[in-house]
């Protein structure tokens, strides 16, 4: 089932490009068309992810999926879903679905290839997120890396070849550490039970057996976290979000920063749940650091897409402060982070690249008084910019709140100073509006307002941020088993560790 | 000598044979198109040889040449490896108007020049073998033959009186082993003395180490490795293809057989140069690679390399944990190593006009949308050689670091990752020139392509893909023949 998913993108990434070559706009209707079917194929078990009552022990998978592949190690085509990845995977369709609308009119030249990356990089994130192999994960996490550094250094700005390699180094060189990792966990199971296995339930809290238990961590920990990406390896996001096409930024925000954090809930804490006390406390002081960090330097740019770039940065440090809380507050609350942040940033991206198609440049300084032009552009950019502060009402607020509220009862001090960032937040969000939308205009720009395609993309997203912050409990309903699962999980693991050490 | 023993060495007398059909017919006739078919034929035959030969496994004919299964899965390799090279090899040479048939003969004798070496577990034809590799592709490497001065003259020049240098140092270094164990076969270097510690015999750790040295000079490591950029330039396309690549093979397989029946790993002092060697090649090889602007000194800088790489496999051979793991990782990465840098010279090969070269990244730009299989074929030859997943060189890179990481090699590991890290910087570079929008060079394929060099394009794209998505027959296959190497 789930490795239909992955060949409907796949294949139709190869019809795209194929279609491509013969008629340049079919490959948008085919990408648009193989989205769409992927959506209508998931919806459906959201209903069943929210619905049931679960039998405790269970387990929490809709669908599990499992094929032999690489016998030698023991690698498996293992495939699950729960409600977790369920979300995540609606985000990521969802986000295609903008990015293809966001593409339709700016991509002028090799639709065909454009497209086909645009699905192969999707295609790769949905078997991150689906894949409880640990080779498996490796796979596809490369695999979403390689058509996204097509798509930033083929059709990006200016600066796109310098920023598609940093972008690339950066994640290949942190994901071979994670291989180290991954490694150095199946020979422990090898050591252990005589055979090598990279399935996700044979390691679980089996990294804190290992001697080098410590060093595998941080091999998952950096590729994480680079991703995220935390504070000091997030150097790389800044210049790639700038220069990627308004879709390639759309995906990176929307999309590929949540691998990182999905990947510390799903394999990091549940293989080194020792890690939780023992690197915890780093953990959230870089999530901290990060949140206001990125929210100072967000302030002092200059250039729009740079700005958005930078309050990820500051936004996925409550994910990481909420993951390594771990309680089921704080991890509602990462999970929830995470969906509205894909859907206010990407939102955000959207529009920058609107704006940058309209005016040519990004540079906030050659912006101002573009409300009085273009009314629709300037409402929406307020309700993101709003959303982007955490204002009550919307899903960020209840995501941040409750990040706060569990991380709360593990480490006062590092709460305090993350709230700040709903203080930054507000700063840099108004500044943004302020310069860009009000004042007096350098001169009277050619702007055009949002057509109704562009219209359309943004209503869905904003109707997702208000359900997540007026009703949200649904989507908590959803998350609850897999998340008192994986809590279940590590503390099982962690009392049979303290036990032996006893 | 069993009529056996005989038959197992079937492969070699075919190509002998061929050789000799070859110099008959271009004595008598001329013919370019024909001299190709007849030294295809033969290398074919050779490679159907096998099957029958594994029948007869393993044999040792004559005290030289071993014929187990661990040759047979090499020779194997190095007969496919020239299938796939002869036809680029054509496709170069018929685009000349110059007369070029002895290249295929010169092309007969390396390759079994080749074969020997995998099957040698014997000092003499060691030597043997090298040098009848070494030698055609002395006068390969010089070729096109012109009056005057040129280029590959220049190569050919500097690559025999280096190569000589280095035979002359693997041979004095296989004098002091003897004069240290008494034998020339491969055999346990100190037995019994080996587990003492202290000062081991000087002269036998001398004339491993001028043996090393030898050997790591034909493979191109560091601190050995300064002629191979230069002569990978200067010689003609199909020259470099086969000195990056079947030689290079089969000289590997050849170093992994002596390290295991010698026992080197039990050797301190030579494991440690080993790993010094190994360390210097990953991170000099991928470091200077950074700063070409030529491929073919590029791909010269990345095998360099490549081949540290498949050093830490061979550095994960131990006592305690047994060999299997290293064994298969280096057959893996060669195979991979062998296929994407194919592919990559494939697609040069076919870039090139007659009297010029494509070798220079300008000579990519915008291939992408001039050539799009060519473009793709390069690109899958550089995310391969850069270790990308969907790719054969993946899975090898994987078996690299899982052989590593049995043996908890951490700071080989640690260097691995880094030099891995560098050379994505280059293979992206050579990618993202291909992808450049402005239009690039009009001088390219100049003629239709050959149907022969066709099909090798297709078959290394094919190889590429499908054993880095299922590389589970090859893994099999490489486990049930090269684990005999005992």
């Amino acid at each position: 089932m789930l490795s239909w998913l992955i060949t409907l993108l796949l294949g139709g990434g190869l019809l795209a490009a194929g279609l491509g070559r013969l008629h340049p706009q079919a490959a948008r209707w085919v990408a648009l068309a193989v989205l769409g079917l992927a959506l209508l194929w998931l919806l459906p078990l959201l209903g069943r992810a929210t619905g049931g009552p679960w039998q405790p022990g269970e387990g929490a998978w809709l669908l599990l999926e499992q094929h032999a592949w690489i016998p030698r190690f023991g690698i498996q085509l293992l495939l699950g879903l729960d409600g977790l990845s369920l979300l995540l995977l609606l985000l990521t369709l969802v986000l295609g679905l903008v990015a293809v609308a966001a593409s339709w009119w700016e991509i002028e030249q090799q639709e065909g290839f454009y497209y086909a990356n645009l699905l192969w990089s999707l295609a790769g994130v949905v078997g991150v997120f689906t894949a409880l192999d640990l080779f498996l994960f490796f796979f596809f996490w490369e695999v979403m890396l390689i058509p996204m550094y097509f798509l930033i250094g083929i059709w990006g700005h200016e600066a796109r070849h310098y920023a598609a390699i940093k972008f690339f180094i950066y994640t290949q060189a942190s994901s071979l550490l994670m291989l180290v990792g991954i490694l150095g966990l199946a020979f422990l199971h090898q050591q252990e039970q005589g055979s090598y296995s990279f399935s996700y339930f044979d390691l679980l809290g089996s990294g804190d057996r290992s001697p080098h238990g410590f060093w595998l961590m941080l091999g998952f920990f950096i590729a994480f976290v680079v991703k995220l990406p935390a504070f000091p390896l997030h150097t790389w996001l800044p210049d790639a979000h700038t220069q990627a096409p308004t879709a390639g930024s759309i995906i990176l925000a929307g999309v590929l920063l949540k691998t990182g954090a999905y990947g510390l809930i799903r394999f990091l804490i549940p293989l080194f749940p020792d890690s939780l006390t023992s690197f915890g406390p780093i953990a959230m002081g870089l999530g901290v650091a990060g949140i206001l960090y990125a929210a100072v330097v967000a302030f002092a740019q200059t250039d729009l897409k740079r700005l958005i770039a930078y309050t990820s940065i500051s936004h996925m440090g409550f994910v990481l402060l909420g993951v390594y809380a771990w309680n089921s507050l704080a991890l509602q609350g990462a999970v929830l982070q995470m969906l509205t942040h894909g859907l206010s940033s990407a939102a955000l991206f959207m529009l920058a690249g609107a704006l940058q198609q309209r005016l040519h440049t990004r540079e906030l300084s050659r912006m101002g008084g573009l409300w009085r032009y273009a009314p629709r552009i300037g409402f929406i950019a307020l309700f993101f910019a709003m959303a982007s502060l955490g204002m009550p009402g919307l899903g960020n607020f209840v995501a941040e709140f409750l990040v706060l509220a569990g991380s709360f009862q593990v480490n006062l001090p590092m709460t305090l100073i993350a709230a700040l960032g709903l203080i930054t937040a507000a700063v840099y969000a108004l500044i943004m509006i302020q310069k860009a939308f009000h004042g007096p205009a350098p001169s009277a720009p050619a702007l055009v307002d949002f057509d109704r395609r562009e219209v359309t993309a943004m209503a869905v997203m904003m109707l997702g941020l208000l359900w997540m912050g007026l009703y949200p409990q649904p989507l908590i309903d959803s998350l609850g088993p897999v998340l008192d699962q994986l809590q279940r999980t590590a503390a099982v693991s962690l009392e049979t560790v303290h036990w032996s050490q006893r | 000598m069993t009529a056996d023993a005989l038959f197992s060495l079937l492969p070699l007398i075919l190509l002998a044979l061929t050789a000799v059909g070859l110099v008959l017919l271009i004595g008598f006739y001329r013919n370019l198109q024909l001299s190709f078919a007849l030294a295809m034929g033969g290398l074919l035959l050779a490679l159907v040889s096998l099957l029958p030969v594994a029948g007869v496994l393993p044999q040792q004919a004559t005290p030289l040449l071993i014929m187990d299964s661990y040759a047979l899965f090499f020779s194997g390799l190095t007969l496919v490896t020239a299938l796939l090279l002869l036809p680029l090899c054509h496709e170069h040479w018929r685009r000349q108007t110059s007369l070029n048939d002895e290249f295929y003969l010169l092309f007969l004798l390396a390759v079994m020049g080749a074969l020997v070496l995998v099957a040698s577990n014997h000092f003499v034809s060691l030597f043997l073998g090298l040098e009848l590799l070494s030698l055609p592709l002395v006068i390969m490497v010089g070729y096109p033959f012109k009056p005057g001065f040129t280029p590959s003259l220049e190569a050919a020049v500097k690559y025999l009186v280096l190569s000589g240098a280095a035979s002359a140092m693997l041979l004095f270094g296989i004098a002091l082993i003897y004069l240290h164990s008494g034998t020339l076969a491969f055999a346990p270097l100190e037995p019994g003395l080996i587990r003492l510690p202290g000062p081991q015999n000087p002269l036998l750790l001398t004339g491993l180490i001028l043996a090393l040295a030898g050997i790591a000079f034909k493979l191109s490591l560091v601190p050995f490795h300064f002629w191979t950029p230069d002569v990978y330039q200067g010689a003609p396309l199909p020259a470099t293809a086969l000195l990056a690549t079947l030689a290079k093979g089969a000289l590997f397989a050849l170093l992994l057989r002596f390290y295991l029946l010698s026992e080197g790993y039990l050797i301190g002092p030579l494991v440690w140069a080993l790993t010094l060697i190994a360390i210097a090649s990953m991170l000099a090889g991928n470091l200077l690679a950074l700063l070409q602007d030529n491929l073919k000194r590029l791909l010269a800088y990345s095998s360099i390399g490549h081949f540290g790489y498949l050093l830490v496999a061979l550095l994960a051979v131990s006592q305690s944990l047994g060999t299997a793991l290293a064994v298969e990782a280096v057959s893996y990465y060669l195979v991979a190593y062998l296929f994407s840098t194919l592919a990559a010279f494939a697609v040069l090969v076919r870039l090139s006009g007659e009297d010029r070269e494509a070798e220079t990244l300008e000579d990519c730009r915008g291939l992408f949308w001039r050539h799009p299989w060519l473009a793709t074929t390069l690109t899958l030859a550089m995310l391969s050689l850069a270790g990308i997943p969907l790719t054969i060189g993946f899975v090898g890179k994987f078996y690299i670091f899982a052989a590593a990481v049995e043996e908890s090699l951490w700071l080989v590991l640690l260097v691995v990752v880094i030099a891995s890290g560098i050379g994505l910087f280059y293979y992206l570079r050579v990618i993202l020139m291909m992808t450049h929008q402005d239009a690039g060079p009009e001088s390219d394929e100049a003629s239709a392509p050959h149907w022969s060099s066709h099909t090798v394009t297709g078959i290394l794209v094919a190889a590429t893909l499908w054993f880095g998505v299922y590389p589970a027959p090859l893994i099999t296959l490489i486990r049930h023949l090269t684990l005999a190497v005992n």
